[in-house]
């Protein structure tokens, strides 16, 4: 059965007819044709599904659309504002964080949950926040390099068209 | 002419690194089109049975249910080597392994295709299971394939050069030990999808994570009996491979079959246990190596027997069984040498190419005894290497010929940085250091499907804009291959990488590139981008040259500009060179190819091997071992690869660091394993944990820190130089692993993975004053064939063998290839 659903994504109102069955990161995908958000096992296993909801970071694929009623969701799409990349996004670009780039949705949202609770974490900090996203193709060092790159990052960020 | 690197050698956000980092790079499952219906699979319950009926019909009456097919519509066998075409895109008559597919559901949606498959009711009858090697041995009935070398073998190979048995009964050393290593499966994060769709003018669309889009559409034109001329494939960005997604896959025709028939677009997404049942992954291999050695610490002849279990298909296994046995004479010199290697079937999902293909199970056992010799010959095991290793612009015992090998220098660098010489035997009880070295190919020397065309194509268009397009069937799977082909090009042309855009893995739209796999893209590719842009450059050059009247010769590619070397002011754009070249000649394209050079060898196995160069790679593995409990962690690893030229050393650098993840996953906890369910459950043989909760695979909590170091001595084979660096890292690291655990606590573990169980029983053998050892007790007796006898070169071979019948050659292989090529 539909039913309706109404809350936040990427800053944006949301209010739209979807199946109740469905899981929040089946609406991102398919109704609301937000496909960064990704998908490895839709069990709660891999953390490639990861978004954030009122600023704490969730696996979509364990949450029902309705459970997330007036929610403020950040997908990767909302990482970017002003036509900049987040410093997340920046580093993990110029460090090789980023392989095949599967994984890479659910680990900027997972670290930027991290830099928005503690702007300046430990090595130690940083893998244990990331520990339940699985990548397959880095070897997680350059992605841990990344978000310190990151957290370090004091100057405004650059925007796509100066870097020309 | 041109100037010093501008791109190549530097560190450099990738081309699609933007695409990545925000999401918008485009995965198959990412592909919404309108009207599209979706596929799910009715997989068999059985291990090994008959397919007596099947009744669909409660099934194609559920409301939204548009297609149901099974085995029926799908009469012709395809698959990945040309000998072992023994898949069908739906089981006919019978089902060789839990998760093997019998129908398929097309729906509006999953969820009704999901349960329209399960209302529908399949009749079997249960045959005999065999669910290991000895068992496929035991018995020759029932056959699991009505093909292959005899009863469930589905291929034994036996190769001899030099008289082996001599050797080793004059060396003053024999060593004779068993290993074992269990299978492990890719497990790419993104699950494998396929769209398939009729084009506007009813031709055939499939996008895929494909690694192999060239061989899907070989696939498919055969298994749908569609010209290939018809059919498009298209490979999306794969997210993650690792050789698990190089077959050519039966949901992959099931959807294309659907496509045509409804002529409306149909999706299918294999949830995760799906693609652990798809697998095509890491073989388990028992191995037994043989090896005779001098007193002064020689090997004078090596003799290895591998048993590789197979599962249910052929896939690439019969190049899987050569590689067991292919490698081992390109690291160290081996004068003699003895290779038998026999495939069986089991009723398990088939096993295939998974990164090292083939190489890293007997490059352990190999590594593992050396370390072994050395030990008995109280020599330092990275002493000893140093010693054997295999020497420069040489042709081995069989044949596979060896150009640069920067193995000693990247063992010396390991040792170095490590600190080996005052760790090794010398840290204290439960820490150690083990070391281990390996070798791959940069690209198979030969193509799957034999003849003699290229390996790879590549196109340029330059417009007047000053952008250029290259055109190229290679396929990203997330190594960076989009990100090599536009730095070769920016680089041969003195332009940015972001002025080249890179259009690839498309089978309408690119030359043939054979796909992502045995390494082969950078060197192969590569290769082909340089010729192309080569010959634009020549093009530019030549019009430029009349326009500023300076000889050709002076004239620099670089900055975005075309000037004169002695005078850098005088010049024009990049931008102005292609408009002035093609005011001359018109519209500006070149194209570029690449074939590998011929191998030397000429016996019947001889193609599995030979590359233009091969990588070659050191490790130094710290570990802490708890000698009470076995508890293993890894707090470092040193490593240095000799890459030949990094191209991108930011890519070159993950690329390593992604290998000793990956071979630290295989060492320590990896197993792709299976269990009987109890009898009332139908004792089916049943994949232990096909779930990503219970495969345990290394986070960033199992992390060690990594000290890579990248050799680079530019290899005349390689594009500027550069040789493969995406599988050769992985070897060395299980070996490594084992033998540092006998430096921690004096137990050796023969096996993998390296368990804290496996290290604890052979630590209450060895209190018990049994050996201390873990491992598999014997090597089974195999009736093998009769070997091909193929003297090496140094006792007048000429790398035929003696005891073959005269070969008919390239010609037949040819007749082979025309068969499968052409349309019906």
């Amino acid at each position: 059965m539909k039913v309706r659903l109404a809350f936040t994504v990427n800053e944006e109102t949301v209010d739209i007819l979807a199946e109740d069955y469905k899981t929040l990161l089946e609406v991102l995908r398919e109704d609301l044709g937000l496909t960064g958000t990704k998908h490895g096992c839709e069990l709660g296993e891999c953390g490639a599904c990861a978004v954030l909801a009122d600023g704490k970071p969730l696996l979509s694929c364990l949450m029902l659309a309705v459970e997330c009623e007036g929610a403020e969701i950040t997908t990767v799409e909302g990482l970017a504002a002003d036509g900049r990349l987040h410093p997340l996004q920046e580093c993990f670009a110029d460090l090789g964080a980023a392989q095949c780039g599967y994984c890479t949705p659910g680990i900027l949202i997972t670290a930027k949950a991290l830099l928005d609770h503690e702007p300046r974490p430990s090595r130690e900090r940083i893998c244990e926040a990331l520990s339940g996203n699985l990548c397959r193709c880095t070897g997680y060092l350059q992605i841990v390099e990344a978000v310190e790159a990151a957290a370090r990052q004091s100057v405004a960020p650059v925007r796509d068209e100066d870097r020309r | 002419m041109n100037t010093q690197p501008r791109v190549i050698g530097r560190p450099r956000r990738r081309v699609d690194a933007r695409a990545k980092v925000t999401g918008q790079t485009r995965f198959a499952d990412d592909i919404m089109l309108p009207r599209m219906l979706h596929c799910r699979l009715l997989r068999s319950t059985q291990p090994h049975a008959r397919i007596v009926s099947i009744d669909a019909s409660k099934a194609s009456s559920i409301d939204g249910v548009h297609l149901v097919l099974t085995g029926e519509q799908f009469p012709i066998a395809y698959g990945i080597l040309p000998v072992s075409h023994d898949e069908h895109a739906l089981c006919r008559d019978k089902v060789r392994f839990v998760g093997d597919p019998v129908a398929a559901v097309i729906a509006r949606d999953e969820v009704t295709a999901e349960r329209a498959v399960n209302v529908i009711d399949v009749t079997y009858e249960p045959l005999r299971t065999f669910a290991s090697p000895a068992e496929s041995l035991a018995h020759e009935e029932p056959r699991i394939h009505d093909y292959g070398d005899h009863g469930n073998v589905h291929k034994a190979v036996a190769l001899q050069f030099g008289d082996v048995d001599g050797a080793i009964a004059a060396a003053d050393h024999v060593f004779d030990d068993v290993f074992f290593f269990e299978g492990s499966t890719h497990l790419p994060i993104e699950q494998h999808a396929t769209v398939a769709m009729k084009d506007p003018d009813g031709k055939l669309v499939v996008y895929s994570s494909t690694q192999t889009p060239h061989y899907l559409h070989r696939a498919l034109t055969k298994a749908l009996a569609i010209p290939a001329a018809h059919i498009r494939v298209v490979a999306t960005p794969n997210g993650g491979g690792f050789g698990g997604k190089s077959d050519p896959f039966n949901h992959e025709i099931v959807v294309a079959k659907a496509a045509l028939l409804l002529d409306r677009p149909v999706k299918i997404c294999l949830n995760r246990e799906e693609v652990f049942l798809c697998h095509r992954g890491r073989h388990p291999v028992l191995m037994r190596f043989r090896t005779g050695v001098t007193g002064d610490g020689k090997i004078i002849g090596m003799d290895l027997q591998t048993l590789l279990d197979g599962g249910a298909y052929g896939s690439y296994g019969v190049a899987s069984t050569f590689y067991t046995g292919a490698l081992q004479t390109v690291t160290y010199d081996i004068p003699r040498y003895r290779f038998r290697g026999c495939r069986v079937f089991t009723n398990k999902p088939p096993c295939g190419p998974k990164r090292g293909h083939g190489t890293p199970q007997s490059r352990f056992g190999q590594e593992v005894q050396l370390d072994k010799i050395a030990e008995h010959l109280r020599v330092d095991p990275a002493e000893f290497r140093l010693r054997i290793v295999a020497p420069p612009d040489s042709v081995t015992a069989n044949y596979m010929r060896v150009g640069t090998i920067g193995l000693a220098e990247c063992i010396s660098r390991v040792v170095e940085r490590s600190q080996w010489k005052d760790k090794f035997r010398k840290l204290p009880l439960g820490r150690g250091v083990g070391l281990a070295c390996s070798s791959y190919l940069s690209g198979a020397g030969l193509p799957i499907n034999w003849n003699d065309l290229p390996h790879s194509g590549v196109q340029l268009k330059l417009d007047r804009s000053g952008g250029v397009t290259a055109f190229c069937g290679a396929t990203e799977i997330g190594q960076g291959s989009d990100d090599v082909l536009v730095a070769l090009i920016a680089e041969v042309l003195g332009i940015d990488p972001f002025d080249v855009r890179a259009v690839t893995g498309d089978t309408d739209l690119t030359p043939v590139d054979l796909g992502s796999y045995s390494s082969r893209v950078t060197l192969m590719m590569g290769n082909a981008a340089i010729q192309a842009a080569e010959r634009a450059r020549d093009i530019l050059a030549a019009a430029v040259s009349a326009r500023l009247a300076v000889p050709s010769t002076r004239l620099v590619f670089a900055d975005r500009r075309v000037f004169d070397s002695e005078h850098p002011e005088h010049g024009v754009t990049f931008q102005e060179a292609v408009c002035i070249a093609e005011a001359s000649v018109g519209t500006i394209g070149t194209t570029g190819s690449y074939t590998p050079p011929k191998s030397p060898g000429h016996y019947k196995g001889s193609g599995v091997g030979p590359t233009p160069t091969y990588s070659y790679t050191a490790a130094v593995v710290e570990v802490d071992v708890d000698p009470e409990t076995g508890w293993i962690t890894v707090p470092r690893v040193w490593i240095a690869h000799d890459i030949g030229r990094a191209l991108n050393p930011t890519l070159a650098r993950g690329q390593v660091e992604g290998s000793v993840y990956m071979g630290l996953g295989e060492a320590l906890m990896e197993e792709q394993a299976f269990r009987r369910l109890p009898p009332r459950l139908s004792q089916a043989l049943v994949h232990k944990f096909p779930s990503m909760l219970e495969y345990k695979s290394p986070t960033t909590l199992d992390m060690p820190e990594i000290f890579t170091d990248l050799i680079e001595h530019p290899d005349p084979e390689g594009p500027f130089g550069a040789k493969e660096v995406g599988q050769g890292p992985l070897l060395p690291i299980m070996p490594a692993v084992a033998n540092a655990v006998y430096d921690a606590v004096g137990v050796r573990v023969d096996q993998i993975p390296v368990t804290p169980e496996k290290i604890l029983r052979a630590l209450q053998a060895k209190a018990a004053g049994k050996p201390a050892r873990s491992g598999p007790a014997a090597f089974p007796d195999i009736a093998w064939p009769e070997p091909l006898l193929v003297a090496p070169p140094w006792e007048g071979g000429d790398g035929r063998a003696s005891n073959e019948a005269k070969r008919t050659g390239r010609k037949a292989e040819a007749g082979i290839e025309a068969k499968v090529a052409v349309p019906r």
